[in-house]
């Protein structure tokens, strides 16, 4: 509480991205955990509820003659702008939330403070939903050539990994100790997917400290080890995620890449990834563009294109694509790495094996995944994230690629993931929102020293208990498209990667389709429930009455239920009752939406809505609020400088000016 | 019959037909008068392609030793590719897949040849009258009438021989204005908005000239729409520099003096050549196979395409805003008000009345505000993308109108009673079809060709219900709303269903939309049975009462 200098203002004014005439005043508070503002008058008192830990900057403009205005930006792309009235009260929340935003102990994060109410018992119970020992069994290891090694057990060969780590049987200690010598912050290969089907496996690893010459024994044993686990094949793909340029520059610092001359019977693969410096100034060149204020076609299609994020994401996918073919056609090991093999390395085993499993493309699965190829291998959340204050050159998007690597594949494939659109974007929200604890720290170890399981709750038992709102309709465990492997289409078909507004554009209801398929047939789906239960009971009462007994028995109908159940449907066509403003000609129309809607609903975390499901961008948030404002998103209204119309509406006059 | 000369070879054995995401095929291919057919016998999977020679855009025929190949580019985007043993009968039949897809008479068009296999339920010629539209409006408001001062087309060749206009003007002033609009396309009713009265117009610019010509009649017609001391708003598609140098050729615009309870809003539509550039550039970046596929973002961008949906869809809603929100009523109109006019007109209706996203509202839609508003079809789509001759009057216009309607079905997927599959079903008739209703440029063409007597109508085939099941929207849901889209560039997609159709794996979205209306179905089948044991129970119930009395 120390850091806050200024703990309330009034009279400031929240404004809309899209249009200043839509600006409300009401009071800024800022707490310990998350910034304030309460609208002033309006019987409902909305608020908008950020979470410090969602701030990634804060911008403080020219002083105008309303005001001083304050930027935020938000790491799951919601932007703020607030005018306040007093120049010095504008500096001192800036101040204020410079320090808030960025914590240098991990208990100011608010998952220490957190506190949804469960008593210890249930808390240790959500930590217990992801087990990946149960998850290591499922896969059908240990098993004749994949043992789980104690060399690690103090995290005395490599403090990034876990503890609890599969390698081949016949990788002895001394050899994966050598083999940890050799590689890059003595992460040595190890187990990150088996296919029983086939014996065929997926390893990671960071890259050997091969220099130009250097090599191991030990190393090229381990190699030779992964290679023997799968009898069927007699090499082993070896797959390095870098640019061969990048790789061949680590070279001069003692690192690099396998010589296939040295290593006996693998191929060796480069796939072009690039590294998290490019990845990071690729997506905020591609935040600039979401944040454009009208663009036209042209700017938006062109700053998409020169931001190289699709280009990226595909990279991304064909590695993954590559590897899974490998393991499934060609029932080929392969062993993954990049540098350090805590980013790249990730994304595409974890790409990988959400093809190839259809496990993983379920809810538990995925929450299974998170853990096994990000949590437990050390990727470092807390520095690719910035959730304590650190060098900011750390900072990028690896695991959001990743996560929209998903959401790609389920525009490709929509019947094959059980859960929905909302459940990614959710889980990006919380990996940056620090308000359970899934995602604390750089490693395993850091997360056991800060007793994270005993102080903290975890996500995934919070998202398994609102399942019911991250359904995919169309998800049938029987349905073809969750058998078995996915082939999704290769190169050249960049056509088939799609921009992704419902995560950069998240906040900004206006531009989405204005009814949601998925809330539809989710409705029409929990009705057909109710009526499969009323059938079953009408047809007892029938069957009872048939036997002409007492026909006294009358069970309550559940007709009222349903009547509601399909009021639902229509509910949201209330969105569709603004329109936007689609002609600078007619900025004098008066506007008749209500202005700022609850949009933001997402971040609103009122203390009540805490409790149950935290936020965020639930079905219904949307239809209660009847998102009016929708309107504003003008694509046209660009002419419009926020203080020229903030004035009185003129006349038609303005016409002519078309 | 005079297509036996065109066909040199009517028939080649062992031709090996490709296609994207299909295995290559063998079969046997037969020329008739109006179809390209492959068919092959295999036991495993005998299938049969029938390409209609107008589908055929364009032709490209290369040969390795003697075996010939020859590419064919539909007017559906579709392309395939046959492999013909024999240089002879490659070139043989290629030169009559040319000429029998280029042939200029309209008379000799397979429509004029079509015997359909199905029982005529319902003649679609005469399912969409302009005199039933008139009596629902009559229904409503008296201050309009039915003109037939155009019954011999002689006042406006364009137009149809029935038209509304204002009831206080006369066929004798109808016949003035006339001569002061461009073609004869003196302003008419296009829609009539029944929660607060204002009306849609559309027709040609006017023709003031250098000198700023004006027209009593004229302005006493656009007047008669408007309520006394309420403005209404002109929306000229053309930027006013376009619209100020028509007037050296006699066109013009609505000038304020003798206007002055109008408003004008010049809002800038795209013509038709620079359309058909547009369209030829995208398809071509979307057929791009090369792996370089890099610039796929450029290229989209490059062809303009989606801006022209963005700035067409801006238009339309701009007209609505002005009609809905604004209460004024509005006049469209660019130069020949053939054109953009009517995408502004009919999108504004798509957005504003309920009835337009029903199928049958919709067929009405297109019959009126494209058909009988003498959109030229024949002209517009007598070739696709794949043309390489010089474009005289193509333009995917029709084509950009069905891509907006697919563009605010889908950020309104809930509020069409048809789906994405029936406005594909509209392109390709638009473009080749057995039926006639597309045929011929207006009324008038179609009149003389005679249509009505001797092609069959696309309605009276769409509208049996074994067709109409295909083409309906399992998530509709009436909505009685006006529905206004988002035309912010995240908001507007490619429209995959045509321009990716052949390029694109499409099992799993077919898998889906199959999902979709499964479970859909189910639900009403539950509902029914739950009813149906209601009501039963119910009477059982209340039987035994009766005998308990």
């Amino acid at each position: 509480m120390e850091h806050i200098r200024m703990p309330k203002v009034e009279n400031v004014r929240l404004l809309d991205r899209f249009s200043s005439r839509r600006a409300v005043v009401g009071t800024l508070y800022l707490t310990a955990t998350h910034v304030i503002f309460v609208e002033n008058g309006s019987e409902t008192r909305k608020e908008t509820w950020v979470l410090h830990s969602q701030i990634s900057s804060i911008e403080k403009q020219a002083t105008t003659a309303t005001g001083c205005p304050l930027l935020i930006r938000c790491k799951n792309f919601q932007v703020i702008q607030l005018v306040i009235p007093q120049e010095r009260d504008c500096h001192d929340v800036y101040i204020s939330l410079i320090r808030l935003a960025r914590p240098v102990k991990y208990e100011e994060l608010y998952c220490f403070s957190f506190n949804p109410k469960l008593d210890k018992e249930e808390r240790e119970q959500g930590w217990k939903l992801v087990d990946l020992n149960e998850e290591y069994n499922r896969m059908g290891v240990p098993n004749n050539y994949w043992q789980i090694s104690d060399v690690n057990r103090d995290y005395g060969v490599c403090d990034s990994y876990p503890t609890e780590i599969y390698v081949p049987k016949s990788a002895t200690a001394h050899i994966i100790v050598g083999s940890s010598k050799f590689r890059s912050r003595r992460r040595f290969p190890a187990l990150s997917y088996y296919c029983k089907d086939n014996n065929a496996s997926i390893c990671r690893s960071s890259q050997p400290l091969s220099g130009f010459s250097a090599r191991c024994l030990e190393d090229e044993q381990m190699l030779q080890a992964i290679r023997k686990a799968n009898p069927g094949s007699d090499f082993i793909y070896v797959v390095d995620t870098r640019p061969k340029l990048n790789a061949m520059a680590n070279r001069a610092a003692g690192k690099g890449y396998e010589n296939e001359d040295n290593y006996s019977n693998i191929k060796f693969q480069f796939i072009g990834i690039e590294n998290i410096h490019v990845m990071r100034n690729s997506l905020q060149k591609m935040l600039e563009v979401c944040e454009l204020k009208s663009p036209s076609m042209s700017d938006f299609l062109w700053g998409l294109e020169n931001s190289g994020w699709l280009k990226h994401i595909k990279a991304i996918m064909d590695a993954g694509i590559f590897i899974a073919k490998a393991v499934a056609e060609e029932g080929v090991s392969v062993l993954v790495h990049c540098s350090d093999g805590w980013d790249r390395t990730a994304q595409v085993c974890s790409v990988a094996s959400l093809l190839l499993d259809p496990y993983y493309r379920t809810m538990k699965g995925f929450m299974v995944l998170i853990e096994k190829d990000w949590v437990s291998f050390g990727h470092k959340f807390n520095h690719r994230y910035g959730n304590l204050d650190g060098d900011p050159k750390e900072i990028s998007p690896v695991i959001d690629q990743f996560i929209e690597c998903v959401w790609q594949l389920m525009e490709q494939f929509p019947c094959a993931f059980e859960f929905n659109e909302r459940f990614l974007i959710h889980i990006q929200h919380h990996i940056y929102s620090c308000q359970f604890g899934n995602f604390l720290c750089n490693s395993q170890k850091e997360r056991r020293e800060l007793k994270i399981k005993e102080r903290t709750y975890s996500l995934w038992a919070h998202l398994w208990k609102n399942r019911a709102d991250y359904l995919n309709p169309l998800y049938r465990s029987d349905h073809s498209q969750t058998q078995g492997t996915l082939h999704p289409q290769i190169a050249p078909c960049n056509f088939l990667y799609k921009f992704w507004s419902g995560m950069y554009n998240r906040f900004e209801k206006g531009l989405h389709p204005r009814q949601s398929v998925t809330d539809y047939l989710m409705a029409v789906k929990e009705e057909t429930q109710q009526l499969e239960e009323e059938l079953e009971v009408l047809q007892e009462r029938l069957a009872n009455l048939q036997k002409s007994q007492s026909g006294n028995n009358k069970v309550k109908s559940k007709q009222q239920d349903r009547s509601k159940q399909s009021g639902l449907y229509t509910s949201n066509n209330s969105l569709a009752n603004t329109p936007q403003e689609y002609s600078n000609d007619l900025k004098s129309f008066p506007s008749r939406s209500p202005s700022q809607g609850d949009e933001d609903s997402a971040l609103i975390l009122t203390q009540d809505n805490l409790k149950s499901s935290d936020l965020d961008l639930s079905a219904n948030s949307d239809q209660e609020s009847g998102v009016e404002d929708l309107s504003c998103r003008s694509p046209s209204g660009g002419g419009c400088l926020p203080s020229e119309d903030s004035g009185k509406d003129s006349d038609e006059a303005v016409f002519l000016a078309g | 019959m005079e297509f036996a000369e065109l066909i040199k070879t009517p028939r080649a054995d062992n031709v090996v037909l490709h296609r994207p995401f299909h295995p290559a095929v063998e079969g046997t291919l037969c020329l008739t008068g109006h179809h390209l057919i492959f068919s092959s016998r295999r036991q495993d999977n005998a299938e049969e392609l029938w390409l209609l020679h107008s589908n055929i855009d364009s032709i490209e025929k290369r040969f390795v030793g003697s075996l010939g190949t020859i590419v064919i580019k539909c007017k559906d985007l579709r392309i395939i590719q046959l492999d013909i043993p024999g240089m002879e009968e490659c070139l043989n039949i290629a030169s009559s897949i040319e000429a029998l897809s280029t042939l200029d008479s309209v008379t000799l068009m397979y429509p004029f040849f079509y015997r359909p296999m199905f029982e005529v339920l319902e003649d679609g010629w005469s399912s969409f009258l302009l005199e039933q539209e008139f009596e629902l409006l009559s229904s409503v408001t008296n201050e309009w009438r039915l003109s037939c001062v155009n019954k011999e087309f002689s006042v406006c060749p364009s137009y149809p021989p029935v038209v509304i206009v204002p009831k206080s003007v006369d066929d004798e002033a109808l016949r003035k204005v006339a001569v002061f609009r461009h073609g004869g396309r003196f302003p008419v009713l296009s829609y009539y908005h029944k929660k607060n009265g204002m009306a849609m117009m559309r027709s040609s610019q006017p023709l003031t000239g250098t000198n700023g010509r004006r027209c009593k009649e004229d302005e006493k017609l656009i007047n008669a729409t408007l309520r006394s001391g309420r403005r209404g708003f002109v929306i000229d598609t053309r930027p006013l520099a376009v619209a100020q140098q028509a007037r050296a050729k006699g066109g013009g615009f609505e000038q304020e003096v003798h206007y002055p309870q109008w408003r004008r809003i010049h809002k800038f539509i795209e013509r038709f050549n620079i359309l058909q550039e547009s369209f030829i550039k995208l398809v071509e970046a979307c057929n791009d196979q090369s792996h370089n596929m890099d610039r796929w973002l450029s290229k989209l961008e490059a062809s303009n395409w989606l801006t022209h949906i963005k700035e067409l869809l801006t238009a339309a809603c701009l007209a609505a805003q002005c009609i809905d929100r604004e209460g004024a009523s509005v006049l469209v109109h660019g130069s020949e008000g053939t054109d953009s006019t009517l995408q502004v007109t009919s999108l504004a209706q798509i957005i504003l009345d309920p009835r337009c996203r029903t199928i049958r509202g919709f067929e009405a839609l297109v019959v009126r505000e494209w058909l009988q508003a003498g959109h030229p079809f024949q002209q517009r789509c007598a070739q696709s993308a794949y043309s390489n001759s010089k474009q005289k009057w193509e333009a995917p216009v029709f084509l950009l109108f069905l891509e907006c309607v697919w563009q605010i079905h889908r950020q309104f997927p809930c509020s069409f009673e048809f789906n994405e599959q029936f406005l594909i079903m509209l392109f390709e008739h638009a473009y080749a079809s057995q039926f006639g209703t597309f045929l011929g440029n207006n009324e008038y063409e179609r009149a003389k060709l005679k249509l009505p007597q001797k092609t069959m109508s696309l309605w009276s085939w769409v509208n049996r219900p074994e067709e109409l099941s295909r083409f309906q929207n399992p998530l509709y849901e009436a909505n009685s709303l006006v529905i206004w889209p988002s035309v912010a560039p995240q908001s507007l997609q490619l429209w995959e269903g045509v321009f990716l159709r052949w390029n694109r794996p499409s099992k799993f979205l077919e898998e889906a939309e199959e999902e979709r209306i499964n479970i859909i179905k189910y639900n009403k089948e539950l509902q029914a049975k739950v009813n149906a044991l209601r009501r039963q129970l119910a009477e059982m119930e209340t039987d035994e009462e009766v005998q308990e009395e």
